[in-house]
């Protein structure tokens, strides 16, 4: 079973996207939830937490979604972490190139709280 | 046009590009051909080229004045200005609005917290969970008119480049020709929502209102 008291981090420069994906996730049970606005950002609260998830929007700047991912992956310390990209791009070569690059699963904008809940299962197991 | 003819113009071309290093305006072409002309023996042919050459000119003259009544100094000073302006504002009502829809969903959460497990309290965070998905429309918005804000700045970039080739003055002069606004008094006060640092407020209306009793 899902520990729920995992730390999960949420990356998105929209703030209202940050706090839907938050407050979707405390509905799920989810309590230790982290935010950054984009991906050095995330980098920077990465190397302080150990994350059992990193949900992150794609097109942010200064630096995107993709360029976390591949950070993330390169790095021995923090490659194990499941990511998903939740994101607005969805050409076939962005979904190509974000598994490419290691991503555990990939979500459309818009979503609802359901598709949230089956990809995150499929990454980090039922709850 | 002979070779001769066609040589003639191209060494002038290539001496004026050297000088310059960039593209020719409609004045700079014309002086060309008027150079060229200038150089040449005063022979029939000469003559024909020296009609097709005026032609040309003509032409490009011709060009320069539509491409004036179009305003270009005006798209760029004025109307993508005032259109970008009008975007932003949309992106930050929403998200303003949303904010506000976000704060009274959590309000409805902490209450429904207080409830006692039953159909009643599981209604109310099924509701909310619909508010928030349905909230996602605010960043989807936000990405779309900045695309949109992002094309209307190509735009500009594109108009200004055509103010440059027709030069200024032309441009300007179009503009006040063409500047009169036609709409009847009543239409001229119908002019949308305010930017919000142009509007007055309801307690400036109220004030307003109330000087005239």
């Amino acid at each position: 079973m899902v520990d729920k008291t995992m730390n999960i981090l949420v990356v998105d420069d929209y703030a209202t996207m940050r706090r839907i994906i938050k407050n979707l996730l405390k509905q799920l049970g989810f309590s230790n939830i982290y935010e950054a606005a984009d991906g050095q950002e995330a980098l920077g609260v990465i190397a302080e937490t150990d994350f059992g998830l990193i949900i992150s929007d794609w097109n942010m700047e200064p630096m995107t979604g993709l360029e976390l991912l591949k950070q993330v992956r390169a790095d021995d310390k923090t490659k194990h972490m499941p990511f998903i990209m939740v994101t607005a791009e969805s050409k076939t070569e962005n979904v190509i190139a974000a598994k490419q690059a290691g991503v555990n699963n990939y979500i459309v904008k818009p979503f609802n709280a359901e598709t949230l809940k089956t990809k995150m299962s499929s990454v980090i197991g039922a709850f | 046009m002979d070779q001769e003819q066609q040589s003639l113009i191209e060494k002038e071309a290539t001496e004026r590009l050297k000088q310059t290093g960039r593209p020719f305006s409609k004045n700079e072409v014309v002086e060309i051909i008027n150079t060229v002309i200038g150089k040449m023996d005063n022979s029939s042919q000469n003559s024909q080229l020296y009609q097709e050459l005026k032609a040309l000119a003509h032409y490009i003259d011709m060009a320069k004045e539509e491409l004036a009544q179009l305003n270009p100094s005006n798209i760029g000073s004025e109307h993508i200005p005032t259109a970008t302006d009008e975007l932003d504002a949309i992106v930050k009502a929403t998200e303003e609005a949303t904010t506000t829809i976000m704060d009274s969903c959590e309000q409805i959460e902490m209450i429904a917290e207080e409830l006692s497990a039953g159909n009643m309290k599981d209604k109310l965070f099924e509701n909310v969970t619909n508010i928030y998905e349905a909230c996602g429309f605010q960043d989807i918005t936000g990405q779309r008119i900045t695309k949109v804000v992002k094309t209307l700045s190509d735009i500009e970039s594109q108009v200004d480049m055509i103010v440059d080739i027709l030069g200024k003055d032309a441009a300007v002069e179009a503009v006040e020709a063409v500047e009169e606004d036609t709409r009847s008094e009543e239409e001229k006060l119908l002019n949308g929502p305010q930017m919000t640092d142009q509007a007055i407020s309801q307690d400036d209306i109220d004030a307003l209102l109330a000087s005239f009793d």
